[in-house]
């Protein structure tokens, strides 16, 4: 029998997540295929950051279930999803060297000197991280997830603290990401990133998924009252 | 002696390499060395241990090894001689009045700075690097080395501490040393001594040396702290 080839599709089933006896999320299921971006969008606190850490298996559901086509996500060994977070954790070290934490921990399947030069940080490599803009640690971010060649990646809202050059050019890495085969599940704030990235819509609401949509459907008529609301500006809580 | 002969005289003592001198510092150098390696070989994992675990009675642990910090030197001269002692449980080993059991004396005195400033330090990145960190696959126990080399100029700013509070301390060498000469005569329990005997040359020139240590000490903390600055961020 011949081992499986990838670790989609990702079924969540009856997610559902709660703090202090207080439901934040669920529960909820959907299914992510292969290939394309899938924008997670909704006011605050529908729990979009929640369904992310779920996925990627940082903090365990109250119920319900993250389902990999193999056993969480591993494939040879690796785990082959991988999360970039809003504010990058960067080590107290140089970029290069926060790479070579991430290849020697992780066991990664890239090499560092090619994350360096993909994401144009080469010329960076020996700079402490954490002394970097905030686009370039983003890039560093991504550059990180990308060495452990991920066939998933999570981005929690990536362009929240940039300028619109940085958003262009993370925008740029994660368009060519995708067109390379990676799956990218993220959260956005900015409707406008949604319409130009994703091919997907999935819309929460205090811990609902209320439509699960094709992007450019749900962006000219979206079928419930709380998504229409939404697009049109007002400020749902 | 008037002050300024004393003086002079100490100085002669310092730049003519006085080989009784010499073997003063030298001894108080080896122990107090000694002492700070073991601590920081033990409290370095341990203070990360901690920072990363979560079990009953955690917090309590904490607040013990806080306290430990302020142990008083004669204390913990009393606790090592104690111990050491004939009739101690470790009694048989004849290790006290050695430069031996000066070691154990102030390893016990610098163990708990480096344990609480490494669980202080540790938990303050783990906070910041758990989730990454998790990610990665690397939980708990193996984050350990990634926080303790994150750490590691504000970890040698502790171990510095450690070391200054070592140097110094002259209660808990002095109860388990004896102070015998050529032997067990430190710094600080030569000055005691040499004080009371009224010979100020000897005492006044390690008492310089001393300073010039504590000033020393804390030239590299303040060294440690900017190169961590320039070169982690």
């Amino acid at each position: 029998m011949r081992a499986p080839a990838s670790i989609l599709p990702l079924r969540v089933e009856n997610l559902a997540f709660e703090a202090e006896g207080k439901s934040l999320l669920g529960p909820l299921s959907f299914e992510l295929p292969r290939g394309g971006i899938t924008a997670i969008i909704g006011p605050n606190g529908a729990g979009k950051s929640l369904l992310l850490r779920l996925c990627h298996g940082l903090i365990v559901p109250a119920s319900g279930r993250v389902n990999w086509a193999v056993e969480e996500g591993m494939l040879a060994g690796r785990k082959r999803h991988a999360m970039v977070f809003q504010r990058p954790v960067m080590l107290r070290r140089s970029a290069r060297a926060n790479l070579q934490h991430a290849a020697s921990v992780a066991r990664a399947g890239r090499r560092v000197e090619d994350a360096l030069e993909r994401f144009g940080l080469a010329s960076l490599a020996e700079r402490p991280a954490r002394l970097l803009s905030g686009g370039e640690q983003q890039r560093l971010a991504l550059a990180r997830a990308w060495l452990l060649e991920p066939e998933v990646l999570f981005l929690d809202e990536p362009t929240s603290q940039l300028d619109p050059g940085a958003t262009r050019q993370i925008e740029a890495s994660l368009e060519r990401l995708a067109a390379e085969g990676v799956t990218l599940l993220m959260t956005t704030h900015d409707l406008g990133q949604a319409r130009r990235l994703a091919r997907r819509v999935l819309f929460l609401h205090r811990g609902a998924l209320v439509e699960d949509a094709e992007a450019s459907a749900f962006f000219a008529a979206p079928r419930s009252e709380k998504a229409r609301s939404f697009l049109a500006g007002d400020l749902l809580w | 002696m008037d002050v300024t002969a004393a003086f002079s005289e100490a100085l002669g003592l310092i730049f003519g390499a006085d080989p009784k001198f010499v073997a003063i510092v030298g001894l108080s150098l080896r122990v107090t060395l000694t002492a700070v390696l073991l601590a920081a070989m033990i409290g370095l994992p341990l203070g990360a241990w901690l920072a990363v675990s979560r079990f009953p009675g955690r917090n309590l642990v904490i607040v013990f090894i806080n306290g430990m910090m302020g142990l008083p030197p004669v204390v913990a001269g009393l606790m090592v001689f104690l111990l050491l002692s004939r009739s101690g449980p470790l009694g048989n080993w004849g290790l006290l009045f050695t430069p031996t059991a000066m070691v154990i004396a102030q390893t016990l005195l610098v163990l708990p700075i480096v344990i609480a400033l490494t669980r202080g330090t540790t938990e303050e990145l783990w906070r910041e690097y758990r989730e990454h960190l998790a990610s990665l696959g690397v939980s708990g126990l193996r984050a350990v080395p990634t926080l303790l080399w994150d750490g590691r100029f504000a970890l040698a700013t502790g171990l510095l501490a450690g070391f200054g509070r070592a140097s110094a301390e002259v209660g808990a060498v002095l109860i388990v040393g004896g102070n015998i000469a050529n032997y067990t005569r430190t710094m600080t329990t030569t000055i005691a001594l040499e004080t009371s005997k009224g010979d100020l040359p000897l005492a006044l020139g390690l008492g310089i040396v001393l300073m010039g240590l504590t000033f020393l000490i804390n030239g590299l903390a303040f060294g440690a702290s900017r190169i961590g600055q320039r070169f982690a961020g």
